[in-house]
């Protein structure tokens, strides 16, 4: 039995026979080439490198539609690097200078990238060298006429080791299913074969320097991705411990699977609405499957970026409609773009310089009422669309109760204009995010003119403690245990209450399972998550006493630090589980 | 000749889609484009290889060098790019 630690890339336990991929061990010999031949040899590598382009162009399409766009963009710049000058021009060169084969000039021409890259001392970026790793070798494959993947005719399921994988393996795995997993001896976390296994779900370990050389095709292999673990033909006792651990994975995912559809209710009967958060960039039917309780948070600012125009009123009218529809009558929440001011002056917007500090800066509501079109255009959007379903409005950074009564405002003239114009429409109810402290401190008068409240805690965390959670100098203190910050959800909680009217929290807070005791506790109303948590985000509330959770989040409030509140609900947690 | 030092605003720094953008842009123009790196490291701005080498994080500064018909136009959209956080966030 050997073990080896490498760097965990995707989660999840794969365990089965090794199947080696030694891809990256084809021979190069150098030829001659007999004079009057070095055109034909450049014509052969230009074929090469034409099917290639073609092959990307196919992935490129499968990819954006497996993955999405994010993704794509790494093949878009696989396909750049085909125009690289390196290929359209000092191959053909070398070629036809020192007369030599098309697969050892690109063979010398990688090994010098290769060479380069590694003197770069940030990770980063010298992982990008795989990309060209990846591009090279796929050429290289077309012209030694390679056969396709040895997947194709794997007759077993197993877990494949390499000394390096690209990204077109990854997707080449997805559509394979007997791959279980896979792990390589190159690589780390950031470089695009583990972001690619990340999102086609395979378990993955990266990074084990030479361990695939002590393997043989058939020997038994175990891979944990969550800790890093590779483990070459294991004793029974392991084989059967990782076997108890994978079937205890597996067996918390269906439970958090049968938790679809049922209510996000405590164990004393108390309810809590949970929704989830989209952007505009995910499908409307996305995660219908997770049968939530609504969309407490849609985002928008998707809608406004790469590009170079406003999005129109009929644009945003149809994105809201099929969302409106997707949710047949469940309450969706749509957020007005929280843009800051590089971006509208991107969308041609002009007259706006640069700002010192952005994020106290000219964004979200703030830019909205200084270029009140742009929130009309939203707003018209919305109550159009709200015809096709149960919208509501929601906007972001207010401070001041002028700024809600100006949005008010508007949302009459809206209405009036709609109407004048003969547009089928539906007025919608109006929230405000609180992520500012002033807001959070006289919610009670800015809920004289909104509908409802959301508290954005990842904002609310930021400019409460002063803190820039990409700062590394500070993020540490970025701790929405504080007690500051939940004296104000508390304080948010009980005067909208006062007033009769909603909380929900959409920040990261209500993504996060140990925050769920207090935000419950302190009366919430609804809680909004990423799809990713939200069974996750039940399974907590319903594990819940909300009256002992109320009594918590008051004695909370009166602690010194995160530190004493963070080690209260940890004791607490480990009671009741 | 111009030249011109540029600042990456952009946090994930030049990476491989931002370097396509450079590359495209400098390739549209006759001039030659070059970058150099604060280590002093002078590449080709029209190739993607070379560009990615800079290794440029967020907050590195590079000199942009421009030589040519339409070097002006050249160093302006490029600029841009930078300025523009190559559309990122």
């Amino acid at each position: 039995m050997l073990i080896r630690k490498g760097i965990p890339a995707s989660l999840g336990i794969a365990m089965g026979p090794v199947l080696l991929v030694k891809k990256d061990q084809i021979h190069v010999e150098k030829h001659i080439i007999p004079p009057g031949g070095e055109e034909a040899e450049i014509r052969r590598f230009n074929t090469a490198v034409a099917a290639t382009r073609e092959d990307l162009n196919a992935m490129h399409a499968r990819v954006m539609t497996v993955l999405g766009r994010k993704h794509a963009r790494i093949i878009e710049s696989h396909n750049l690097i085909l125009s690289d000058a390196v290929i359209t021009h000092d191959i053909p060169v070398q070629i036809k200078k020192f007369h030599i084969n098309a697969e050892y000039a690109l063979q010398s021409a990688l090994e010098n990238i290769e060479k380069q890259f590694s003197r770069i001392d940030n990770e980063y970026f010298r992982e990008r060298r795989f990309d060209f790793i990846d591009v090279f070798k796929q050429i290289m494959g077309k012209l030694s006429c390679e056969k396709k993947n040895p997947l194709e005719n794997m007759e077993a399921p197993a877990v494949i080791a390499a000394s390096s994988l690209f990204p077109s393996d990854t997707i080449a795995f997805r559509d394979n299913k007997k791959v279980l997993g896979f792990c390589t001896d190159l690589g780390s976390k950031a470089s695009h074969t583990a972001i690619f296994a990340q999102s086609v779900g395979l378990p993955a370990v990266v990074g084990l320097v030479d361990f695939t050389s002590q393997m043989q095709n058939g020997d038994y292999i175990i891979i944990d991705g969550e800790q890093g673990t590779v483990i070459l033909n294991p004793t029974a006792e392991i084989i059967e411990s990782y076997r108890k651990r994978r079937a205890e994975l597996q067996k918390e995912e269906r439970f958090f699977q049968r938790l679809r559809g049922l209510p996000a209710i405590t164990v004393d009967g108390h309810t809590v609405e949970l929704f989830l958060n989209l952007d505009s960039e995910d499908s409307p039917f996305a995660w219908k499957s997770l049968k939530a309780d609504g969309v407490g948070l849609y985002r928008t600012e998707g809608l406004f970026m790469n590009r170079t125009d406003l999005p129109s009123e009929e644009e945003q009218y149809k994105k809201y409609s099929a969302l409106a529809r997707a949710y047949s009558g469940l309450p969706v929440v749509v957020r007005t773009a929280d843009i800051g001011g590089d971006r509208a002056t991107r969308l041609g917007i002009k007259g706006l310089g640069d700002e010192r500090n952005p994020f106290m800066g000219f964004r979200g509501i703030r830019l909205f009422l200084k270029y009140p079109e742009l929130l009309k255009t939203q707003l018209r959007a919305v109550f159009r669309a709200n015809t096709n379903g149960n919208l509501s409005v929601m906007v972001p950074m207010v401070a001041s109760c002028c700024e809600v009564e100006a949005v008010r405002q508007i949302a009459d003239v809206v209405v009036n204009e709609l109407a004048r114009e003969g547009k089928k429409h539906r007025k919608c109810r109006l929230g405000i995010m609180i992520e500012i402290p002033s807001a959070a401190l006289t919610v009670d008068k800015l809920l004289d003119s909104a509908d409802f409240v959301s508290i954005g805690t990842n904002d609310l965390v930021q400019y409460t403690l002063a803190v820039d959670r990409v700062n590394q100098y500070v993020s540490a203190l970025y701790e929405p245990f504080h007690p500051a910050v939940l004296r104000l959800i508390h304080l948010v909680t009980e005067s909208a209450h006062r007033k009769g009217k909603k909380v929900s929290i959409c920040g990261e807070m209500a993504s996060s399972p140990e925050a769920a005791s207090f935000l419950a506790g302190t009366g919430v109303d609804a809680l909004s998550a990423t799809p990713k948590m939200y069974l996750r985000m039940k399974n907590a509330v319903r594990n819940l006493n909300f009256r002992t959770a109320a009594t918590q989040a008051i004695s909370v409030l009166d602690m010194p630090g995160a530190e004493q509140v963070r080690e209260f609900y940890d004791r607490e947690n480990r009671t009741i589980f | 000749m111009i030249k011109k030092q540029i600042k990456v605003v952009n946090e994930l720094g030049i990476h491989a889609r931002p370097a396509g953008l450079i590359v495209n842009a400098a390739s549209s123009f006759p001039c030659e484009v070059w970058l150099e790196n604060e280590e002093g490291m002078n590449v080709n701005a029209k190739s993607i290889m070379g560009v990615m080498m800079l290794a440029a994080a967020c907050g590195s500064v590079l000199t942009l060098t421009a030589k040519g018909s339409h070097e002006e136009e050249a160093v302006k959209t490029i600029e841009k790019l930078f300025k523009d956080k190559f559309d990122e966030d």
